[in-house]
Protein backbone atom coordinates (compact mmCIF):
# COMPACT_ATOMS: atom_id res chain seq x y z
CA UNK A 1 0.00 0.00 0.00
CA UNK A 2 1.21 3.52 -0.68
CA UNK A 3 2.23 5.32 2.44
CA UNK A 4 -0.17 8.19 2.00
CA UNK A 5 -0.56 11.06 4.39
CA UNK A 6 -1.98 13.92 2.41
CA UNK A 7 -2.40 16.41 5.20
CA UNK A 8 0.96 17.07 6.80
CA UNK A 9 3.95 18.39 4.84
CA UNK A 10 6.24 15.51 5.86
CA UNK A 11 3.64 12.96 4.77
CA UNK A 12 3.12 14.86 1.54
CA UNK A 13 6.71 14.10 0.66
CA UNK A 14 6.37 10.41 1.42
CA UNK A 15 3.30 9.82 -0.71
CA UNK A 16 5.38 9.09 -3.83
CA UNK A 17 6.71 5.88 -2.30
CA UNK A 18 4.92 2.64 -3.15
CA UNK A 19 5.44 -0.83 -1.77
CA UNK A 20 5.88 -2.71 -5.03
CA UNK A 21 5.98 -2.31 -8.81
CA UNK A 22 2.41 -3.64 -9.05
CA UNK A 23 1.17 -1.08 -6.51
CA UNK A 24 2.99 1.73 -8.27
CA UNK A 25 1.33 0.76 -11.57
CA UNK A 26 -2.13 0.47 -10.03
CA UNK A 27 -4.67 2.60 -11.90
CA UNK A 28 -2.24 3.64 -14.62
CA UNK A 29 -2.32 0.73 -17.06
CA UNK A 30 -4.75 0.37 -19.95
CA UNK A 31 -4.76 -1.56 -23.21
CA UNK A 32 -3.32 0.36 -26.17
CA UNK A 33 -1.31 2.76 -23.99
CA UNK A 34 1.97 4.43 -24.91
CA UNK A 35 4.92 3.85 -22.57
CA UNK A 36 8.36 5.48 -22.67
CA UNK A 37 11.03 3.32 -21.07
CA UNK A 38 14.59 4.15 -20.02
CA UNK A 39 17.62 1.95 -20.56
CA UNK A 40 20.27 1.20 -23.18
CA UNK A 41 20.58 -2.46 -24.07
CA UNK A 42 20.03 -4.17 -20.73
CA UNK A 43 21.78 -1.35 -18.85
CA UNK A 44 19.57 0.76 -16.62
CA UNK A 45 16.28 -0.83 -17.66
CA UNK A 46 13.22 -0.71 -15.38
CA UNK A 47 13.21 -4.46 -14.94
CA UNK A 48 10.84 -4.58 -11.94
CA UNK A 49 8.18 -2.47 -13.64
CA UNK A 50 8.45 -4.48 -16.88
CA UNK A 51 7.89 -7.65 -14.84
CA UNK A 52 4.84 -6.12 -13.21
CA UNK A 53 3.42 -4.98 -16.56
CA UNK A 54 3.83 -8.55 -17.78
CA UNK A 55 1.91 -9.82 -14.74
CA UNK A 56 -0.80 -7.18 -15.26
CA UNK A 57 -1.32 -8.51 -18.81
CA UNK A 58 -1.91 -5.07 -20.35
CA UNK A 59 -2.10 -5.44 -24.13
CA UNK A 60 -1.45 -3.56 -27.40
CA UNK A 61 1.35 -1.54 -25.83
CA UNK A 62 3.44 0.95 -27.78
CA UNK A 63 6.93 1.37 -26.36
CA UNK A 64 9.36 4.17 -27.03
CA UNK A 65 12.58 2.49 -25.93
CA UNK A 66 16.02 2.54 -27.52
CA UNK A 67 16.14 -1.28 -27.58
CA UNK A 68 13.73 -4.16 -27.15
CA UNK A 69 15.66 -6.22 -24.61
CA UNK A 70 16.69 -9.80 -25.20
CA UNK A 71 14.33 -12.76 -25.43
CA UNK A 72 14.00 -13.38 -21.71
CA UNK A 73 14.90 -10.02 -20.17
CA UNK A 74 13.78 -6.44 -20.50
CA UNK A 75 10.99 -5.61 -22.95
CA UNK A 76 11.66 -9.03 -24.46
CA UNK A 77 9.50 -10.62 -21.74
CA UNK A 78 6.50 -8.58 -22.96
CA UNK A 79 7.16 -9.74 -26.50
CA UNK A 80 7.02 -13.36 -25.33
CA UNK A 81 3.53 -12.70 -23.95
CA UNK A 82 2.54 -10.70 -27.08
CA UNK A 83 1.66 -7.60 -25.09
CA UNK A 84 3.52 -5.23 -27.42
CA UNK A 85 1.88 -3.82 -30.54
CA UNK A 86 4.57 -1.36 -31.60
CA UNK A 87 8.16 -0.48 -30.82
CA UNK A 88 9.83 2.89 -31.45
CA UNK A 89 13.53 2.07 -31.20
CA UNK A 90 16.93 2.72 -32.76
CA UNK A 91 18.33 -0.79 -32.53
CA UNK A 92 16.56 -4.10 -32.01
CA UNK A 93 19.19 -6.80 -32.58
CA UNK A 94 19.82 -9.62 -30.09
CA UNK A 95 16.15 -10.57 -29.89
CA UNK A 96 14.91 -13.58 -31.85
CA UNK A 97 11.26 -13.36 -30.79
CA UNK A 98 11.18 -9.71 -31.77
CA UNK A 99 12.40 -10.56 -35.26
CA UNK A 100 9.94 -13.43 -35.58
CA UNK A 101 6.98 -11.21 -34.67
CA UNK A 102 8.22 -8.34 -36.81
CA UNK A 103 8.80 -10.47 -39.92
CA UNK A 104 5.39 -12.14 -39.52
CA UNK A 105 3.71 -8.73 -39.30
CA UNK A 106 2.48 -9.18 -35.71
CA UNK A 107 4.64 -6.35 -34.43
CA UNK A 108 4.95 -2.82 -35.73
CA UNK A 109 8.38 -1.19 -35.72
CA UNK A 110 9.33 2.45 -36.13
CA UNK A 111 13.07 3.01 -36.38
CA UNK A 112 14.27 6.30 -34.97
CA UNK A 113 17.91 7.38 -35.05
CA UNK A 114 19.15 7.12 -31.48
CA UNK A 115 19.70 10.84 -30.99
CA UNK A 116 16.39 11.67 -32.60
CA UNK A 117 14.62 9.27 -30.22
CA UNK A 118 16.35 10.81 -27.19
CA UNK A 119 15.55 14.33 -28.37
CA UNK A 120 11.93 13.42 -29.14
CA UNK A 121 11.58 12.32 -25.51
CA UNK A 122 13.41 15.38 -24.19
CA UNK A 123 11.31 17.69 -26.38
CA UNK A 124 8.03 16.07 -25.32
CA UNK A 125 9.02 16.42 -21.69
CA UNK A 126 9.94 20.06 -22.26
CA UNK A 127 6.61 20.89 -23.94
CA UNK A 128 8.12 21.11 -27.42
CA UNK A 129 5.89 19.35 -30.00
CA UNK A 130 8.43 19.39 -32.84
CA UNK A 131 12.00 20.28 -33.69
CA UNK A 132 14.32 20.32 -36.69
CA UNK A 133 17.36 18.07 -37.03
CA UNK A 134 19.89 17.28 -39.73
CA UNK A 135 19.90 13.61 -38.68
CA UNK A 136 18.40 11.42 -41.37
CA UNK A 137 18.20 14.03 -44.15
CA UNK A 138 18.49 12.21 -47.48
CA UNK A 139 17.63 8.83 -45.93
CA UNK A 140 14.43 6.77 -45.55
CA UNK A 141 13.98 8.44 -42.15
CA UNK A 142 13.25 11.76 -43.88
CA UNK A 143 10.50 10.37 -46.13
CA UNK A 144 7.18 12.12 -45.53
CA UNK A 145 8.66 14.58 -43.07
CA UNK A 146 8.69 18.37 -43.37
CA UNK A 147 12.01 19.69 -44.74
CA UNK A 148 13.20 23.19 -43.96
CA UNK A 149 16.40 25.08 -44.72
CA UNK A 150 18.24 27.07 -42.09
CA UNK A 151 21.44 28.93 -43.01
CA UNK A 152 21.77 26.96 -46.23
CA UNK A 153 21.43 23.54 -44.59
CA UNK A 154 18.44 21.22 -44.85
CA UNK A 155 16.75 19.86 -41.73
CA UNK A 156 13.75 17.61 -41.12
CA UNK A 157 11.06 18.04 -38.52
CA UNK A 158 10.72 15.41 -35.83
CA UNK A 159 7.95 15.35 -33.25
CA UNK A 160 8.17 15.35 -29.48
CA UNK A 161 7.02 12.21 -27.68
CA UNK A 162 4.18 12.51 -25.20
CA UNK A 163 3.70 9.16 -23.50
CA UNK A 164 0.94 8.00 -21.18
CA UNK A 165 3.49 6.58 -18.79
CA UNK A 166 7.25 6.71 -18.31
CA UNK A 167 9.08 3.88 -16.54
CA UNK A 168 12.69 4.40 -15.53
CA UNK A 169 15.40 2.91 -13.38
CA UNK A 170 17.70 5.00 -11.18
CA UNK A 171 20.35 4.19 -8.60
CA UNK A 172 19.01 6.25 -5.70
CA UNK A 173 15.94 8.32 -5.02
CA UNK A 174 15.22 10.50 -2.06
CA UNK A 175 11.72 10.42 -0.62
CA UNK A 176 10.68 13.36 -2.81
CA UNK A 177 11.71 11.60 -6.02
CA UNK A 178 14.98 13.40 -6.71
CA UNK A 179 17.00 10.84 -8.67
CA UNK A 180 20.66 9.93 -9.03
CA UNK A 181 21.82 7.49 -11.69
CA UNK A 182 24.99 5.45 -11.77
CA UNK A 183 27.56 5.54 -14.61
CA UNK A 184 26.19 4.69 -18.07
CA UNK A 185 22.91 3.42 -16.59
CA UNK A 186 21.62 7.01 -16.85
CA UNK A 187 21.23 6.86 -20.66
CA UNK A 188 17.60 7.15 -21.81
CA UNK A 189 16.20 7.22 -18.28
CA UNK A 190 16.38 11.01 -17.97
CA UNK A 191 14.65 11.95 -21.24
CA UNK A 192 12.15 9.07 -20.92
CA UNK A 193 11.19 10.14 -17.39
CA UNK A 194 10.28 13.63 -18.52
CA UNK A 195 7.99 12.68 -21.43
CA UNK A 196 5.38 10.63 -19.56
CA UNK A 197 2.14 12.04 -18.14
CA UNK A 198 3.11 9.97 -15.11
CA UNK A 199 6.60 8.73 -14.32
CA UNK A 200 7.43 5.76 -12.11
CA UNK A 201 11.03 5.30 -11.03
CA UNK A 202 12.37 2.04 -9.65
CA UNK A 203 15.56 2.46 -7.65
CA UNK A 204 18.08 0.40 -5.76
CA UNK A 205 17.77 2.55 -2.66
CA UNK A 206 15.40 5.19 -1.32
CA UNK A 207 17.12 7.59 1.06
CA UNK A 208 15.65 10.35 3.28
CA UNK A 209 15.24 13.79 1.74
CA UNK A 210 18.30 15.84 2.58
CA UNK A 211 20.66 12.90 2.14
CA UNK A 212 21.48 13.51 -1.52
CA UNK A 213 23.63 16.50 -2.45
CA UNK A 214 21.20 19.00 -4.05
CA UNK A 215 23.96 20.02 -6.46
CA UNK A 216 24.32 16.43 -7.65
CA UNK A 217 20.70 15.55 -8.51
CA UNK A 218 20.48 14.19 -12.07
CA UNK A 219 16.70 14.41 -12.35
CA UNK A 220 14.64 16.63 -10.03
CA UNK A 221 11.69 14.99 -8.28
CA UNK A 222 9.17 17.20 -10.09
CA UNK A 223 9.37 14.71 -12.98
CA UNK A 224 8.91 11.64 -10.77
CA UNK A 225 5.45 10.76 -9.45
CA UNK A 226 5.88 7.31 -7.98
CA UNK A 227 8.93 5.53 -6.60
CA UNK A 228 9.64 1.93 -5.69
CA UNK A 229 12.73 0.35 -4.20
CA UNK A 230 13.87 -3.17 -5.07
CA UNK A 231 16.68 -5.60 -5.80
CA UNK A 232 17.84 -5.50 -9.43
CA UNK A 233 19.38 -8.31 -11.42
CA UNK A 234 21.25 -5.85 -13.69
CA UNK A 235 22.19 -8.37 -16.36
CA UNK A 236 25.32 -7.88 -18.50
CA UNK A 237 24.78 -8.30 -22.26
CA UNK A 238 28.41 -8.52 -23.47
CA UNK A 239 30.90 -9.42 -20.76
CA UNK A 240 34.26 -8.22 -22.06
CA UNK A 241 37.42 -8.27 -19.95
CA UNK A 242 41.19 -7.97 -20.31
CA UNK A 243 43.92 -10.04 -18.72
CA UNK A 244 46.07 -8.60 -15.98
CA UNK A 245 49.49 -8.14 -17.55
CA UNK A 246 52.48 -9.14 -15.49
CA UNK A 247 54.67 -6.06 -15.36
CA UNK B 1 50.06 -6.68 -49.32
CA UNK B 2 46.84 -4.88 -48.44
CA UNK B 3 46.51 -3.69 -44.85
CA UNK B 4 44.93 -6.07 -42.36
CA UNK B 5 42.36 -5.00 -39.75
CA UNK B 6 44.97 -3.87 -37.28
CA UNK B 7 47.00 -1.97 -39.88
CA UNK B 8 43.84 -0.18 -41.02
CA UNK B 9 43.08 0.72 -37.41
CA UNK B 10 46.65 1.93 -36.90
CA UNK B 11 46.40 4.09 -40.04
CA UNK B 12 43.07 5.49 -38.86
CA UNK B 13 44.66 6.37 -35.52
CA UNK B 14 47.00 8.72 -37.41
CA UNK B 15 43.93 10.86 -38.10
CA UNK B 16 43.59 11.72 -34.42
CA UNK B 17 44.77 15.06 -33.13
CA UNK B 18 45.75 16.00 -29.61
CA UNK B 19 42.84 17.26 -27.53
CA UNK B 20 40.11 15.88 -29.77
CA UNK B 21 36.85 14.31 -28.63
CA UNK B 22 36.20 11.32 -30.88
CA UNK B 23 33.56 8.63 -31.37
CA UNK B 24 34.67 5.19 -32.56
CA UNK B 25 32.15 2.85 -34.16
CA UNK B 26 31.85 -0.89 -33.67
CA UNK B 27 34.26 -3.32 -35.38
CA UNK B 28 37.60 -2.17 -36.82
CA UNK B 29 37.02 1.41 -35.56
CA UNK B 30 37.06 0.08 -31.98
CA UNK B 31 40.61 -1.19 -32.59
CA UNK B 32 41.76 2.38 -33.31
CA UNK B 33 41.91 2.95 -29.55
CA UNK B 34 44.85 0.51 -29.42
CA UNK B 35 46.97 2.66 -31.76
CA UNK B 36 46.56 6.22 -30.49
CA UNK B 37 49.95 7.84 -31.20
CA UNK B 38 52.33 8.72 -28.39
CA UNK B 39 51.78 12.26 -27.16
CA UNK B 40 48.26 12.48 -28.61
CA UNK B 41 45.50 12.65 -26.01
CA UNK B 42 42.02 12.01 -27.28
CA UNK B 43 38.84 11.56 -25.27
CA UNK B 44 36.61 8.78 -26.54
CA UNK B 45 32.87 9.34 -26.49
CA UNK B 46 30.46 6.46 -26.10
CA UNK B 47 27.06 7.59 -27.31
CA UNK B 48 25.18 5.78 -24.56
CA UNK B 49 26.38 8.56 -22.27
CA UNK B 50 30.07 8.78 -21.50
CA UNK B 51 33.16 10.80 -22.32
CA UNK B 52 36.50 9.32 -21.35
CA UNK B 53 35.97 5.65 -22.17
CA UNK B 54 38.56 3.33 -20.62
CA UNK B 55 39.65 -0.21 -21.58
CA UNK B 56 37.81 -3.45 -20.81
CA UNK B 57 37.75 -4.27 -17.07
CA UNK B 58 39.85 -6.97 -15.47
CA UNK B 59 38.01 -10.23 -14.96
CA UNK B 60 35.78 -10.00 -11.92
CA UNK B 61 35.62 -6.20 -12.08
CA UNK B 62 32.81 -5.95 -14.66
CA UNK B 63 30.09 -3.46 -13.79
CA UNK B 64 26.62 -3.88 -15.33
CA UNK B 65 26.14 -0.11 -15.06
CA UNK B 66 29.24 0.63 -17.14
CA UNK B 67 29.03 -0.36 -20.80
CA UNK B 68 29.90 1.11 -24.19
CA UNK B 69 27.62 1.60 -27.20
CA UNK B 70 28.33 -2.01 -28.24
CA UNK B 71 26.97 -3.10 -24.83
CA UNK B 72 30.43 -4.34 -23.80
CA UNK B 73 31.64 -3.89 -20.24
CA UNK B 74 34.28 -1.13 -20.03
CA UNK B 75 35.98 1.05 -17.40
CA UNK B 76 36.19 4.74 -16.58
CA UNK B 77 39.22 7.03 -16.55
CA UNK B 78 40.17 9.89 -14.20
CA UNK B 79 38.58 12.47 -16.53
CA UNK B 80 35.41 10.47 -17.32
CA UNK B 81 32.05 12.24 -17.39
CA UNK B 82 28.63 10.57 -17.59
CA UNK B 83 25.45 12.09 -19.01
CA UNK B 84 22.08 11.08 -20.40
CA UNK B 85 21.29 10.12 -24.01
CA UNK B 86 19.73 13.49 -24.92
CA UNK B 87 22.87 15.27 -23.71
CA UNK B 88 25.03 12.73 -25.53
CA UNK B 89 23.40 13.42 -28.87
CA UNK B 90 23.26 17.14 -28.18
CA UNK B 91 27.05 17.14 -28.22
CA UNK B 92 27.08 14.92 -31.33
CA UNK B 93 24.47 16.92 -33.23
CA UNK B 94 25.92 20.16 -31.96
CA UNK B 95 29.26 19.49 -33.65
CA UNK B 96 31.30 19.14 -30.44
CA UNK B 97 32.72 15.77 -31.44
CA UNK B 98 35.68 16.41 -33.74
CA UNK B 99 35.59 13.10 -35.58
CA UNK B 100 33.77 9.81 -35.91
CA UNK B 101 35.51 6.72 -37.26
CA UNK B 102 32.91 4.28 -38.57
CA UNK B 103 32.57 1.09 -40.57
CA UNK B 104 30.69 1.01 -43.87
CA UNK B 105 28.95 -1.34 -46.29
CA UNK B 106 29.20 1.17 -49.16
CA UNK B 107 30.59 4.66 -49.74
CA UNK B 108 29.90 6.75 -52.82
CA UNK B 109 32.13 9.28 -54.56
CA UNK B 110 29.96 12.16 -53.27
CA UNK B 111 30.45 11.01 -49.66
CA UNK B 112 27.15 9.15 -49.29
CA UNK B 113 27.42 6.44 -46.66
CA UNK B 114 25.43 3.21 -46.31
CA UNK B 115 26.11 1.16 -43.21
CA UNK B 116 22.88 0.21 -41.50
CA UNK B 117 20.51 -1.77 -43.70
CA UNK B 118 20.43 -4.43 -46.40
CA UNK B 119 16.89 -4.69 -47.80
CA UNK B 120 15.47 -8.18 -47.45
CA UNK B 121 17.96 -9.06 -44.73
CA UNK B 122 17.61 -8.78 -41.00
CA UNK B 123 17.49 -5.10 -40.08
CA UNK B 124 18.67 -4.33 -36.60
CA UNK B 125 18.50 -0.56 -36.77
CA UNK B 126 20.74 2.44 -37.27
CA UNK B 127 21.48 3.06 -33.62
CA UNK B 128 23.34 6.35 -33.38
CA UNK B 129 25.04 6.20 -36.80
CA UNK B 130 22.72 8.65 -38.58
CA UNK B 131 23.12 11.21 -35.79
CA UNK B 132 26.90 10.81 -35.78
CA UNK B 133 27.41 11.31 -39.50
CA UNK B 134 25.03 14.28 -39.52
CA UNK B 135 26.65 15.99 -36.57
CA UNK B 136 30.35 15.37 -36.03
CA UNK B 137 33.07 17.54 -37.52
CA UNK B 138 34.73 14.89 -39.66
CA UNK B 139 33.65 11.40 -40.74
CA UNK B 140 36.33 8.82 -41.50
CA UNK B 141 35.24 5.43 -42.79
CA UNK B 142 37.34 2.32 -42.23
CA UNK B 143 36.39 -0.67 -44.35
CA UNK B 144 37.51 -3.32 -46.81
CA UNK B 145 37.68 -1.92 -50.32
CA UNK B 146 35.71 -4.83 -51.80
CA UNK B 147 33.08 -7.26 -50.50
CA UNK B 148 33.57 -10.99 -50.19
CA UNK B 149 32.57 -11.45 -53.84
CA UNK B 150 35.36 -9.06 -54.88
CA UNK B 151 32.92 -6.28 -55.81
CA UNK B 152 33.86 -2.69 -55.04
CA UNK B 153 32.32 -1.05 -51.97
CA UNK B 154 33.63 2.33 -53.13
CA UNK B 155 30.96 3.27 -55.65
CA UNK B 156 29.69 5.96 -57.99
CA UNK B 157 26.41 5.79 -56.07
CA UNK B 158 25.32 3.70 -53.10
CA UNK B 159 22.86 0.91 -53.81
CA UNK B 160 21.87 0.36 -50.17
CA UNK B 161 19.68 2.68 -48.07
CA UNK B 162 21.77 5.61 -46.85
CA UNK B 163 22.92 6.40 -43.36
CA UNK B 164 23.81 9.92 -44.46
CA UNK B 165 24.07 11.98 -47.63
CA UNK B 166 27.46 13.51 -48.55
CA UNK B 167 28.84 12.92 -45.07
CA UNK B 168 32.10 10.99 -45.55
CA UNK B 169 35.35 12.99 -45.60
CA UNK B 170 37.94 10.22 -45.85
CA UNK B 171 38.00 6.48 -46.59
CA UNK B 172 40.68 4.25 -45.11
CA UNK B 173 40.46 0.84 -46.75
CA UNK B 174 42.71 -2.19 -46.88
CA UNK B 175 44.12 -0.77 -50.13
CA UNK B 176 44.80 2.80 -49.10
CA UNK B 177 43.41 6.21 -48.18
CA UNK B 178 41.04 8.29 -50.32
CA UNK B 179 39.48 11.69 -49.75
CA UNK B 180 36.06 12.80 -50.91
CA UNK B 181 36.66 15.90 -53.05
CA UNK B 182 34.80 17.82 -55.75
CA UNK B 183 34.08 15.46 -58.63
CA UNK B 184 35.04 12.21 -56.94
CA UNK B 185 37.71 10.60 -54.79
CA UNK B 186 41.35 11.58 -54.53
CA UNK B 187 44.02 9.03 -53.69
CA UNK B 188 45.92 10.19 -50.61
CA UNK B 189 47.97 7.13 -49.89
CA UNK B 190 48.43 3.52 -51.00
CA UNK B 191 48.71 0.64 -48.56
CA UNK B 192 52.18 -0.89 -48.41
CA UNK B 193 52.77 -2.96 -51.53
CA UNK B 194 49.49 -1.95 -53.20
CA UNK B 195 49.82 -0.29 -56.59
CA UNK B 196 47.69 2.57 -57.82
CA UNK B 197 46.42 0.28 -60.59
CA UNK B 198 45.24 -2.25 -58.04
CA UNK B 199 43.42 0.42 -56.04
CA UNK B 200 41.85 1.90 -59.18
CA UNK B 201 40.75 -1.55 -60.35
CA UNK B 202 39.01 -2.17 -57.01
CA UNK B 203 37.27 1.21 -57.09
CA UNK B 204 34.04 1.84 -59.00
CA UNK B 205 33.92 5.49 -57.99
CA UNK B 206 35.47 8.25 -60.08
CA UNK B 207 39.04 8.93 -59.07
CA UNK B 208 40.22 12.49 -59.68
CA UNK B 209 43.75 13.83 -59.65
Amino acid sequence: MPRVAHTDPEGERMKKIYGSAAEALDGLLFDGMFIAAGGFGLCGIPELLLDAIKDAGTKDLTFASNNAGVDEFGIGILLQTKQVKKMISSYVGENAEFMRQYLSGELELEFNPQGTLAERMRAGGAGIPGFYTKTGVGTVIAEGKEHKDFNGQTYIMEEGIFADLAIVKAWKADTTGNLIFRKTARNFNVPAATCGKVCIAEVEEIVPAGTLDPDAIHLPGIYVHRIIEGAHEKRIEQRTTRKKESA
Amino acid sequence: MPWDRNQMAARAAQELQDGWYVNLGIGIPTLVANYIPEGVEVTLQSENGMLGMGPFPFEGEEDADLINAGKQTITELPHTAYFDSAQSFAMIRGGKIAMAILGAMEVAENGDLANWMIPGKLVKGMGGAMDLVAGVGRVVVVMDHTNKHGESKVLKACTLPLTGKSVVDRIISNLGVLDVVDGGLKIVELADGVTEEELRAATEATIVD
